[in-house]
């Protein structure tokens, strides 16, 4: 029991940072039907600007957080800008291409600029151990950290769409682009926006990444990308709840079967995941009956 | 169907006599000019494995340097042609032929990893230009595996990989007693996996028992589903042979989840980022074989590693060691055949005997390895200490 409250821990850990990156996926997709391989190395991104912010410059934590989420935001935005906007009306594939080669210029380009050595993060929280009912659960501060911050991330999410403006604008774009530029929707705008916050997210999980497992390099966003990924299709891409959900999903059942099958299964288990809800449900948990589509 | 043979085999014809053509037009366009010794450093310099790479080339231009100042080798400066392989095999290739085509390199040095040594070897082989791997480890590196005959003209610095396995497992067996030991093995490297399994063998051979082999991929961050397992296991060692940037985060979260017992690796452990990344604390009861201790107090080691922070600012590695090395064997193959011929130079390393390297006191054997010192490194606060000093079979 003790064991696997601490392995269903591990997971939960691990499955708000696939959350958090699942969601830009999810988000992007959802209001202009683009993968966006590059997430994943925009993730990168946001765990180095966070570590410069609290190593170089001696930031606090949410100082980093949030220059690390600035940094991000921008480098979303003006990919969009650059890359993606000159081809929205061509055809989905050249656009999906484009994306593959956007990341593939940020991984290599991280490693000429920074090096492909393994960097640390600084200790911003000193490991501290907590235990409840005499020590069934176990859980470290950091762990605690990257619950409080995902919870804040995604309810905060839930606001903007909600209960803003542009909140509407977003759901207005991703049910119809054209219908929304009708009723005076910038739709342009609305794409930035959705790749600022999607970015800024990101950025987040790079940074509870950083403070969690201490070691950043360039090409650590591939594989969380990926994985991200799965979890935003099995939730249901495009639908919000769902990539949250999707994400505490991976993490869960990939700790499950490392801490109970064989760490050799875990990333096989993963991707048979994704071709299995594909052949049986490609629309995810939350397909369909889910009308917001954000 | 007729038509597309016809049209495939005109093509082919075509690329043929290209090629021919082409390779006709590859003139010598650096003629070996009489004051100057090309030799080849082929590297990962950028790509998945960069930093060994770099380290290796940092080092093996820090030698080549010295020996230029200090008059050279046999009178002639050497000229020292970097090549960059991008880390990947079929880059390895290409590079290995541009070197040893267009520059005319009397050897070559590196690469850093087995897949690409492998690769560059072939091109080598069949030009007869000798290649020294500072670091690749597998032992179908400098033998044949299928036909148990040595590749005539490779060489490498470093033991192989079931040897330090070997080690390590009578090392767990004897000096630490352990009775059972768990295996965690990185999926995606052949070394890693050749260790383990040499490990294994010698453990059980002296009547020990491997209980459990788990495995992670290189780049993983999150370690604890498998190590919160491998705790309730209760071994009494666990092997660990897996490079630096995983291992050290291996350990780092196996100790902050109580898990006490000592943690055995190989030389892929070795690097000064072990520490930053896994905290002092944290290595404590760590074990790993390498090449050569920083603290030596052998004058050879200690002026390597002052020259090599002066140069780059940074402690060397294990693969900067070997890399110096490396470069050393080869000027001194040099001065032993008395000649720049490639195939006289390869004879000379086929008879090197007692070079004194920065790791140890350097003989190569009949299937072209090294024969020398190995050390056992512990850990105490992240500080490397001798552990035990093996030396040469």
């Amino acid at each position: 029991m003790k064991t696997f409250i601490e392995q269903l821990i591990n997971g939960l850990s691990l499955g708000s940072i696939y959350a958090l990156i699942a969601l830009g996926y999810t988000m992007v997709y959802g209001i202009m039907k683009l993968i966006n391989f590059a997430h994943g190395d925009i993730y990168m991104v946001g765990a180095f600007t966070g570590f410069f912010a609290s190593t170089y410059l001696h930031l606090g934590f949410v100082p980093s957080l949030l220059l690390a989420m600035l940094v991000s935001l921008i480098l979303g935005v003006t990919i969009e800008r650059v890359a993606y906007r000159p081809l929205r009306d061509k055809s989905k594939i050249s656009i999906l291409i484009t994306a593959i080669g956007v990341s593939l210029l940020l991984e290599n380009g991280g490693i000429i600029l920074l090096t492909p050595q393994v960097r640390t993060y600084p200790q911003i929280f000193k490991q501290h151990m907590y235990s409840f009912f005499n020590g069934i659960i176990t859980i470290s501060n950091q762990q605690i950290v990257i619950f409080v911050v995902s919870i804040i991330m995604m309810v905060g999410l839930q606001l903007i769409i909600y209960k803003t403006k542009m909140g509407k604008a977003m759901r207005a774009v991703s049910t119809d682009a054209d219908a929304a530029k009708l009723m005076g929707v910038n739709v342009d705008r609305t794409v930035s926006f959705t790749f600022a916050i999607g970015s800024a997210l990101a950025a987040v999980a790079g940074v509870l990444v950083g403070i969690y497992y201490n070691s950043i390099d360039p090409l650590m966003g591939i594989m969380p990308g990926l994985k991200a990924f799965i979890a935003a299709v099995l939730g249901g891409i495009g639908i919000i709840p769902g990539a949250m959900v999707g994400g505490l999903l991976m993490g869960v059942i990939e700790a499950l079967v490392s801490g109970y099958g064989s760490s050799l299964y875990r990333d096989g288990v993963s991707f048979a995941i994704l071709i299995i809800i594909l052949l049986i449900k490609p629309t995810g948990l939350f397909g369909k009956n889910v009308r917001e589509k954000v | 169907m007729k038509k597309t043979i016809k049209r495939l085999s005109m093509l082919l014809v075509g690329i043929i006599a290209a090629s021919i053509l082409l390779s006709g037009c590859t003139k010598n366009t650096s003629a070996t000019s009489s004051d100057k010794i090309n030799v080849g450093a082929l590297f990962e310099l950028t790509g998945q494995v960069a930093s060994y790479g770099t380290s290796e080339y940092n080092a093996v231009k820090l030698y080549i340097d010295d020996t230029n100042k200090n008059g050279g080798v046999l009178g002639k400066q050497i000229n020292l042609i970097k090549a960059d392989n991008k880390s990947a095999t079929d880059e390895s290739i290409n590079q290995a032929t541009k070197l040893i085509v267009e520059n005319n390199v009397v050897a070559i040095l590196g690469p850093a990893t087995t897949g690409n040594t492998k690769a560059a070897s072939s091109i080598a082989l069949s030009k007869n230009i000798p290649l020294i791997t500072p670091s690749g480890t597998s032992l179908d590196v400098t033998v044949d595996t299928n036909t148990n005959k040595v590749k005539s003209e490779i060489f490498r610095a470093c033991y192989t990989d079931p040897y330090q396995g070997k080690v390590m497992g009578e090392f767990a067996a004897k000096d630490l007693n352990a009775k059972n030991a768990v295996i965690y093995i990185d999926n995606k490297s052949d070394y890693s996996k050749g260790l383990a399994k040499s490990f294994k063998e010698q453990f059980e051979k002296l009547g020990g028992k491997v209980i459990d082999q788990e495995a992670y991929v290189a780049g993983d961050q999150d370690f604890k589903s498998t190590l919160t397992k491998i705790k309730g296991i209760n071994a009494d060692v666990i092997f660990i042979p897996g490079y630096y940037q995983d291992t050290a985060k291996i350990a780092k979260q196996a100790r902050e989840m109580g898990i006490e017992v000592p943690l055995l690796g190989g030389d892929g452990w070795d690097s000064p980022d072990l520490l930053k990344i896994a905290g002092a604390s944290a290595l404590n009861n760590v074990y790993y074989s390498n090449h050569f201790i920083s603290t030596d107090p052998d004058p050879i080691v200690q002026d390597f590693i002052k020259k090599y922070k002066d140069a780059y600012g940074t402690e060397p590695d294990a693969f900067a060691a070997l890399a110096y090395d490396s470069a050393g064997m080869l000027v001194q193959a040099i001065k032993d055949a008395n000649s720049t011929d490639p195939a006289k130079i390869t004879d000379a390393l086929a008879n090197l005997k007692n070079f004194k390297g920065v790791t140890g006191t350097i003989s190569i054997d009949a299937q072209h390895n090294p024969i020398k010192q190995t050390v056992i490194i512990e850990l105490k606060d992240g500080k490397q200490t001798l552990k035990k000093k093996i030396s040469a079979e």
